[in-house]
Formats: C-alpha cells, sequence, structure tokens
C-alpha cells in the first residue's frame, strides 16, 4: 500500500482527511502513483499534473524519503521505503515566498 | 418580498451575502473555497439555484465549481462525492479541462515576439439566459470555451481566436476574455470583451466572431490608435431591452455603441478622469450608466483619495458624482472589471467590491451608498441575483 501526504488544499478538493493510501502495481513510479490517486480521486485531475501533456505543474512538488523527487523523469521508481508503505509520498505546494 | 443574492469573488475565497428586498439586514456566508482565487460566480437566469464558480490557484491551475441549492453546498460538475471515489464509466474529472481547440497557435508576447497560447484560469463565467446546463467561460489567455453538460465538459469556441488572435497582447494582468454578454433577443448574437484584444461580435452562435472596435482611440496604448484589434477593453454592458446599445469602459476613455458596436463614440464627458474598469447599466433606466473613475494606467486608485461612483443619466456625457455613504478621503482601493452589479428590483440596487475587501450595496440606484461588509480580501468580481 503506498501512502500519499496531499497538501491542505488537494485534501479539501478531494474531500479526504489525512493519507491517502493507494494500491499501486509494480513498478511504482511517480507516474504509477499520480495515476492511481487520479483514478481514485478524479477531482484532482489538472491541479497537480496538465491535463493535456501530464507534465507536473510547475508550483507543485514531489518528496520521499527526504528527497526532492520533483525533476525526475515521471518513470522514476519510488524509493524501498515508500513502496514498503513505511515512509508516505509527499505532494506539496511550493514555497511561496514573502 | 423579493430577495437578494450578491454573489462575492475575493483572493482567499467565495462569499454570499443575502438580504430581503429591503437591502438592509445582510447575512455573510462564507469563505466558500477558503485559500483559493475566485474569479468569478455566475448564478443562472433560467434557475436562480444555479451556480457556477471559478476557483483557481497558481499552485493548482482551475477548478469548475457549482452548486444546485442556491450556494449551500458545491461540487465539481460530473464528481459529486458519491461518484468520486468510483471507479465506474461515466466521464469525471474534466470539468477544469480546458484545451484550446486544434492547434494553439501563438498570440502577441510582451516583447513584440509570438508566444503559445497557454491555458491559465477562467476570469469570467456566463449562463445561458434560458438553459442551466449551458455557459460559458471566458479564459485566460484569451479564448472563451462553452459547456452544455452543466460544465462537466467544455469545448472551445475556436472562431473567436481566428479573429487576429495573432496580434491581440497581454497587458500587465494578463490577456483574457473577461466579460461575455448574451443577447437576450437575439441567441446567435455575443459580445466579448478582451484584454488587450479588443471588442468582439459572433452573430452565429460563437462559430465565427468580428472585431468591433471602429471609433475607439488607444493613443497612449497602440501605436495604430485605430487599430482593428489589440484595444484594451476593460468592460462593457448592455441594459437587456436593448441589446444593441452597449457601453464600454476602455483602459482610457467611456464609449458607447447603438449599432450593436458597429460604430463606437465616446461619451467621457465631464468626468474627472475616464480611466477606471467596471461599467454597468441601470436595471430600470437603460439610459442611466455608471462607472468608477480612477486616477491613471499608472494610479490605480480613486483621484484624491475619494471614492465616488459616477453616474450619467443621459447614457453618457453629463455626469455627477454620488458620494453619499463612500469614503471621501484617505481611500485608495481600487474597483476591478467584474466588481460592479445592479439587482432588478424596482428601486434598482446597485453594488460594488473593492480591492479593500469592501463591498457597497446603495438600494436607491446610487444616491446614498452602505458598506455591506468591510474586510474581506481584495474583491474579483460581485454579481446579484434577485430572487423571486
Amino acid at each position: 500500500m503506498i501512502r500519499v501526504v496531499l497538501p491542505f488544499h488537494l485534501r479539501n478538493l478531494a474531500r479526504v482527511d489525512g493519507e491517502v493510501e493507494l494500491e499501486v502495481v509494480a513498478p511504482v513510479t511517480i507516474r504509477a502513483v499520480i495515476d492511481a490517486l487520479e483514478a481514485r480521486y478524479p477531482v484532482l485531475r489538472g491541479t497537480i499534473r496538465d491535463h493535456d501533456t501530464l507534465k507536473r505543474r510547475p508550483f507543485v512538488r514531489f518528496f520521499a524519503c527526504k528527497e526532492d523527487l520533483s525533476l525526475e523523469l515521471p518513470e522514476t521508481k519510488l524509493p524501498d521505503d515508500v513502496v514498503a508503505g513505511k515512509e508516505p509520498f509527499l505532494i506539496v505546494g511550493a514555497i511561496a515566498g514573502g | 418580498m423579493s430577495g437578494i443574492r450578491v454573489l462575492v469573488g475575493t483572493k482567499k475565497g467565495a462569499f454570499i451575502l443575502t438580504a430581503d428586498g429591503r437591502r438592509k439586514d445582510w447575512k455573510v456566508s462564507g469563505p466558500h473555497f477558503a485559500g483559493w482565487e475566485i474569479y468569478h460566480l455566475k448564478g443562472s437566469a433560467a434557475d436562480p439555484n444555479r451556480i457556477y464558480a471559478s476557483q483557481s490557484s497558481g499552485w493548482f491551475g482551475q477548478i469548475i465549481q457549482r452548486s444546485d441549492d442556491g450556494g449551500k453546498t458545491w461540487n465539481t460538475p460530473g464528481s459529486s462525492p458519491e461518484e468520486l471515489k468510483s471507479d465506474g464509466p461515466m466521464q469525471k474529472g474534466e470539468s477544469n479541462k480546458f484545451v484550446y481547440e486544434g492547434k494553439a497557435g501563438t498570440h502577441k508576447w510582451y516583447d513584440g515576439s509570438q508566444h503559445p497560447w497557454e491555458f491559465k484560469r477562467v476570469w469570467h463565467l456566463e449562463s445561458s439566459l434560458t438553459d442551466p446546463d449551458t455557459a460559458y467561460a471566458g479564459a485566460e489567455d484569451a479564448a472563451i470555451f462553452k459547456t452544455t453538460d452543466g460544465g462537466k465538459t467544455w469545448k472551445e469556441l475556436s472562431g473567436l481566436r481566428k479573429a487576429k488572435g495573432n496580434l491581440w497582447q497581454p497587458g500587465a494582468g494578463g490577456m483574457a476574455v473577461h466579460t461575455i454578454l448574451l443577447d437576450p433577443k437575439n441567441e446567435k448574437r455575443i459580445y466579448v470583451a478582451i484584454s488587450a484584444g479588443g471588442c468582439f461580435r459572433t452573430d452565429d452562435g460563437g462559430k465565427t466572431w468580428k472585431p468591433i472596435t471602429r471609433g475607439l482611440k488607444s493613443n497612449f496604448e497602440l501605436p495604430d490608435p485605430d487599430a482593428e484589434v489589440g484595444h484594451c477593453v476593460h468592460r462593457i454592458a448592455l441594459h437587456p431591452s436593448r441589446p444593441d446599445v452597449l457601453f464600454m469602459q476602455k483602459h482610457w476613455d467611456v464609449l458607447r455603441t447603438d449599432n450593436a458596436g458597429e460604430q463606437w463614440k465616446e461619451v467621457s464627458g465631464n468626468l474627472p478622469t475616464d480611466f477606471g474598469f467596471p461599467i454597468d447599466v441601470n436595471f430600470n433606466e437603460p439610459e442611466t450608466i455608471y462607472v468608477v473613475p480612477i486616477t491613471s494606467d499608472s494610479l490605480h486608485y480613486p483621484p484624491e483619495g475619494k471614492l465616488r461612483v459616477y453616474r450619467s443619466k443621459t447614457g453618457g456625457g453629463e455626469w455627477e458624482p454620488l458620494t453619499k455613504g463612500l469614503p471621501q478621503k484617505d481611500c485608495y482601493v481600487n474597483v476591478l472589471r467584474d466588481a460592479m452589479a445592479v439587482d432588478s428590483l424596482d428601486k434598482c440596487g446597485i453594488y460594488f467590491g473593492t480591492t479593500g475587501g469592501q463591498v457597497y450595496c446603495s438600494p436607491d440606484g446610487g444616491n446614498s451608498w452602505s458598506a455591506i461588509v468591510r474586510d474581506l480580501p481584495a474583491v474579483y468580481s460581485v454579481e446579484v441575483q434577485t430572487l423571486p
């Protein structure tokens, strides 16, 4: 089971509290997790990545196991601890500054 | 007794203000969609319980929300709470999918080069006058989209961008379709205004569009002041009884046309400044119009720190300041283009919101004003529903 942490506004949009748990078939890549997330919560389509190009939105970041995976390719496999459910995959709204 | 529902879009959420026909005791509901930018909300003329809202964020993009109970509850169209978790075949999650039709093409960029069209957000929603499931969305980068299924899916009316779209250019605030006016006497006729593209009309339901800018002069904004497209039109308005008569607040100049935009003439008259954003028409008096003069394109606040609505009872040309109840010193707010509206009661109510978070109401056609609320986030838009 993959644990996903959504930012405040996307939790509200999807009407979920706390972490989301997703079944993802191996290999567990960034793209596979987002695909599974959007399939479970269609309202999130277009909010994390572009509808058409599937590119990550510029001010959305992906973190896991203290690493920034935002610039990794979508086919990048997630760390073993995320796959094992020990660590969450974090979807984060980038710092706005100020 | 009739009721009034004021739909307020702000920088940090939506608010709904309600009162009975006396327009004195107001209830405030909100923030709805807290923390998100709400560019616009629009109620359906065919079903006042149906309201569309444009919710957006620099982080997470565009969301369309819809209420079918007058703003009490909201859903993204096609994804009710039950549907959200299902895996059925029903089309879902496309209510925020705004894709330019065909090859998106390019428009003029700030430096004069060509730049690809990129969808950013919906600035304005306009609901059909007869069908609650049909609505139009004015987008940045400038385009118009249409839904016929209550907002579940949107399709571009791409003929608009064929009206010399390659020559449109963003201003500092972006390049967007911000005004959509539906002709109540001719369902095939729609007007739109674009900053900075100009003013356009379709007579075939949105297939083809033509610029309607003859008479506009943009001496300080365009190298060719009489250009066919590229004018920074801030807002247009019409009275439903006379849809061929339009009033315009341009970047500079207030204008009118009496022939559906074929020819415009300036009616700035004795305004202290003819720069401003909103313009609207009294529901009971088609020749009575309202603007809020703003100092200049460089100083987006009222002249002399005095917030004054100006009213013309002659369709422009002769203007009078309306000040009773409005701050007459130390006021440096702006009133944005979509932040003025009127109701349709016997004594027409006029409403406007400010970037300082006030929403003012005049229940007597502008003679006197009072603040419904004073401390909202910056107000982007104000719409009014007159309820039976």
